[in-house]
């Protein structure tokens, strides 16, 4: 598994009336393979999540993936480290299916019968094969969330954070996007309201106020969340 | 309008086999006659041309007509006010063209993948490589250009309904300033997934 280091990372974001902390200076070491981060809304759980991939970057202290520092080697950090948004609409850029898994492939398969076959390939292993030419519009949601994922996993990564991607789902999707999350074999750092998925991680995270107030088995956590909201 | 332009529809006919640099410089050649010797003649030319075109291309007769369907609104409102400005001559020149060319551009996306798009973009602009161009950064560029139009169109869509049930359809500040907000608000999405998947680091 990869070693992801936040070291006193502080996140900050300017507004009208001055500087607000997003995220308050956190150092955590994550090694497990399935790491859960929860809290309520705006707690600073899915900025503690992009600050992984280099999507923001800290005010202040480090964020380092294997050794590697995210802001000032993000190119390589983004090619081990994968992302998944909450909704896939936005992370979906080609009009069709194939297409949007062929643009992950583009730097490791400059040849493009070799791109469109590796894009095959990828689409039939995650269940998506027989729509490879479908227009993305014209895909369910549960659809459109599994696409997004194969799209950011073609390339083979070694982690993915996934930012709540069940919430726009139904049940059947939830339950078939959490079981794929949890059957890779990259390292998921999940964040999540799903509290039955929080409890099927090796760690959970607490996150309130920008500041992480528990951290270790996922049991005891989400007890404690739960035992902190009235 | 959003059933044809910029989305692919797989096939093996001429069109689709066709390289689609020779298609780009086709359609830009024709695009530059049609406004040249702008006459009627020439915008029924045009579109007998594009009519057979979309026939080699086999596109599918209803999705035709979908498309058509949303462009017919806009090209009647056009038609009336060149009709009552510059009389019928006129009229049929500009919305001949118009419907021609877009449809000409239908006819590109419809037998062209993006990905195909983006190789050939791509290796046209290989010599600027030197001159500190990116060509695959353009090429992106070009290709979410292409595809920015469908997902325009369903964003206004969208806009619309919201505003109808809140009982806002006829105010345009309900229409407008949402549809705006939530484009640019798509587009810093879609540059963050970019961002995100290493695309274009």
């Amino acid at each position: 598994m990869s070693r992801i280091e936040l070291q006193e990372a502080r996140v900050c974001a300017e507004t009208g009336r001055g500087e607000v902390e997003i995220l308050a200076a956190t150092t955590l070491t994550l090694t497990e393979p399935r790491i859960a981060l929860i809290g309520a809304n705006g707690s600073g759980k899915s900025t503690l999540a992009r600050l992984v991939n280099g999507l923001v970057t800290p005010r202040s202290g480090r964020v380092v993936v294997d050794g590697l520092d995210v802001t000032r080697e993000g190119r390589e950090v983004r090619r081990r480290v994968a992302f998944a948004f909450t909704d896939p609409t936005a992370q979906l850029v080609m009009p069709t299916v194939i297409e949007d898994v062929s643009l992950s492939l583009r730097r490791t398969h400059p040849d493009r019968d070799d791109r469109t076959r590796a894009a095959q390939a990828v689409l039939d292993r995650y269940g998506l094969g027989d729509l490879a030419d479908r227009s993305v519009h014209s895909l369910s949601g549960g659809q459109r969330q599994l696409l997004a994922l194969a799209g950011v996993l073609a390339t083979d990564p070694d982690v993915l954070v996934a930012d709540e991607p069940t919430t726009l789902l139904d049940l059947a999707n939830t339950r078939k996007v959490a079981d794929l999350l949890f059957s890779l074999r990259q390292q998921l750092l999940l964040v999540t309201h799903d509290l039955d998925l929080a409890m099927r991680s090796d760690r959970a995270v607490l996150v309130d106020g920008g500041r992480v107030t528990a951290d270790g088995a996922p049991r005891e956590v989400v007890d404690h969340y739960r035992a902190g909201v009235p | 309008m959003s059933d044809l332009i910029g989305v692919y529809q797989p096939g093996t006919t001429f069109l689709h086999r066709m390289p689609a640099g020779a298609k780009l410089v086709a359609m830009a050649v024709i695009s530059v006659v049609t406004v040249v010797y702008r006459s009627p003649v020439t915008s029924v030319v045009l579109l007998v041309v594009v009519a057979a075109l979309l026939a080699v291309a086999r596109v599918r007769l209803a999705l035709l007509l979908r498309t058509l369907r949303g462009l017919l609104v806009v090209m009647t409102v056009i038609t009336a006010y060149q009709v009552w400005q510059q009389g019928w001559q006129h009229a049929v020149t500009v919305v001949g063209a118009l419907v021609g060319l877009i449809l000409l551009a239908t006819v590109l996306t419809v037998t062209t993948s993006v990905d195909e798009m983006l190789d050939t973009v791509t290796r046209a602009l290989g010599p600027f490589r030197r001159v500190g161009v990116d060509p695959d950064l353009v090429a992106l560029a070009f290709s979410l250009m292409i595809r920015g139009i469908p997902t325009t169109i369903e964003l206004a869509r969208e806009t619309r309904q919201a505003a109808m049930a809140r009982g806002l359809e006829r105010n345009p500040r309900a229409l407008i300033t949402p549809m705006v907000l939530r484009t640019v608000a798509h587009a810093r999405a879609t540059g963050e997934a970019l961002h995100a998947r290493g695309v274009g680091d």
